[in-house]
């Protein structure tokens, strides 16, 4: 396992949650940043949520063992919008009928990479996760999703999904979608998607065409977008926090 | 109001508009028909701003502005109205944030005091109830799931909202049924019908024009203005054909 290499030495691109990361920048991080894990328990029937902003002008990794306990539920929200590489991973194991909600956004420019690497294990029957990432880039930005989900030989009425979009404004940016699925288990449900474009322009020309100048018109667009990864969290302040976050970012880029 | 004189337009290399002619005063309606291909939804659209129309010769003179030198948004908010023969559905976005904004925005850049939530939800109902839409329909989002009727629908209630000065309406009466027709027909003439509006109707049936009687009829064919009468136009073009009407 990765965490286990980690304490040891940097990890490199061959390995596979390490793919896409910057690599100059997890050396400048340095062995010892990278080893600092969070460990968050949830005892059976217990619930938690977390919204993060996370990012700044250096590099970050923020790396959390989330552990379910049976019928337990466990919601994590972020906006990662980092001035440099930005990671966020997350580790679950589920036991019996808990479950996993992520919501995450990647938003940027300036050639940065911002990823989300979560570990999803279903450990024990008839737990559920959502996973739901919006990637919005540009100025040679990259946003990463590497999700891998893992349902157990006697995890049975698995129901695991995961969902990415990007959104590239500018032709430089790039996305990457990784979901790896390793599923024992014979009656589960597992559903994957992944998708990357550019801003619709037929949608652009008719918002402007009724009056919404170019930036309003991406603006109002982008939040639409990314407000898919922020559905499930029901505190609607919390939600505009996630969104404002975001939505600065871009508005700071005047693109 | 708006004058279009010698508009030559392009979409990729193809000339579509070759040297149209078009004067329309305040307090008019104008229909445009035409046969397929004629260059209709073009003209819309070059008086619209959409991208990828290359205008490469002619001007438009719309309120004393060269037109063709806004932005669509600045078009807007000099006072035109694209009504589009598809609209575009907007996901995740609703109708009452976008037109608020729109609106807001068009206000904006003419000096205009921005309405309160308050005061624009009292104009976005008043302007459904005038088309015969509910309410909670522009609560959900811009045309997503709409049909084809309702989206039309939806574009007027925005014009009703945006209340502009002069409106390009491009085929609106395709994909209504007989009802939502004397609808939007009736909304049309209750928004625009005005001694200080206009509007440019591009239709290819007389059955709007029986709801909405335009003072002028033009046919658009080649990408040009071909013939140009009254109401009894367009009555010809219906019981003759095209072919028989332009020979």
């Amino acid at each position: 396992m990765m965490a286990e290499a980690a304490t040891l030495t940097l990890p490199t691109r061959r390995d596979e949650a390490w793919r896409y990361a910057d690599m100059d920048a997890v050396a400048r991080l340095g062995v010892t940043a990278l080893d600092q894990w969070q460990t968050i328990n949830v005892a059976a029937g217990e619930s938690v949520t977390r919204c993060m902003i996370v990012g700044s002008d250096a590099p970050e990794v923020h790396r959390m063992r989330v552990t379910l306990g049976e019928g337990a539920s466990a919601a994590f929200f972020v906006t990662n919008a980092g001035g440099d590489y930005t990671r966020v991973e997350i580790e679950v194991r589920l036991a019996k009928g808990a479950h996993f909600e992520f919501g995450g956004v990647t938003i940027g420019g300036a050639g940065v990479t911002r990823e989300f690497v979560t570990q999803v294990v279903h450990a024990e029957p008839e737990a559920t996760s959502n996973q739901t990432v919006r990637a919005v880039h540009w100025g040679g930005a990259t946003g990463n999703f590497l999700g891998e989900i893992k349902v157990a030989r006697h995890a049975q009425k698995t129901d695991a999904a995961q969902d990415f979009k990007g959104l590239l404004l500018e032709a430089r940016a790039s996305a990457n979608a990784v979901p790896q699925l390793e599923i024992f288990a014979d009656d589960v449900k597992c559903a994957h998607g992944a998708t990357v474009g550019a801003l619709d322009e037929a949608a652009r020309f008719y918002m402007m065409a009724r009056g919404l100048d170019p930036a309003t018109a991406q603006r109002l667009l982008v939040q639409a977008f990314i407000g898919d990864a922020f559905v499930a969290l029901t505190d609607e302040a919390s939600r505009e926090k996630l969104l404002d976050a975001a939505l600065g970012a871009l508005e700071r880029a005047r693109l | 109001m708006l004058e279009i004189t010698n508009l030559h337009a392009s979409v990729g290399d193809k000339p579509i508009l070759k040297g149209l002619t078009l004067s329309i005063p305040a307090g008019e309606i104008h229909a445009i028909m035409g046969p397929n291909g004629a260059g209709k939804s073009t003209l819309a659209h070059v008086l619209g701003g959409k991208p990828g129309y290359e205008v490469t010769a002619g001007s438009v003179t719309f309120r004393g502005q060269d037109l063709l030198a806004l932005e669509p948004h600045e078009r807007a908010a000099a006072g035109l109205f694209l009504g589009f023969q598809y609209p575009v559905e907007i996901p995740g976005v609703s109708n009452v944030q976008f037109l608020r904004e729109a609106l807001n925005a068009q206000r904006k850049s003419r000096g205009e005091e921005p309405l309160s939530g308050g005061e624009f939800l009292k104009l976005a109902k008043e302007k459904a109830a005038l088309l015969k839409m509910d309410m909670e329909m522009l609560k959900r989002q811009v045309n997503v799931g709409f049909s084809g009727g309702e989206k039309k629908r939806a574009e007027m209630v925005q014009m009703g909202i945006l209340d502009p000065a002069f409106a390009v309406l491009d085929e609106t009466d395709s994909g209504l049924d007989i009802d939502a027709l004397r609808i939007v027909g009736a909304g049309i003439n209750a928004i625009m019908r005005s001694p200080d509006k206009a509007v440019l109707l591009i239709t290819h049936y007389q059955r709007l024009l029986d709801v909405v009687a335009p003072d002028k009829v033009s046919i658009l064919a080649g990408g040009r203005i071909v013939e140009t009468g009254g109401p009894e136009l367009a009555l010809r073009l219906e019981a003759e054909g095209y072919d028989a009407v332009m020979a």
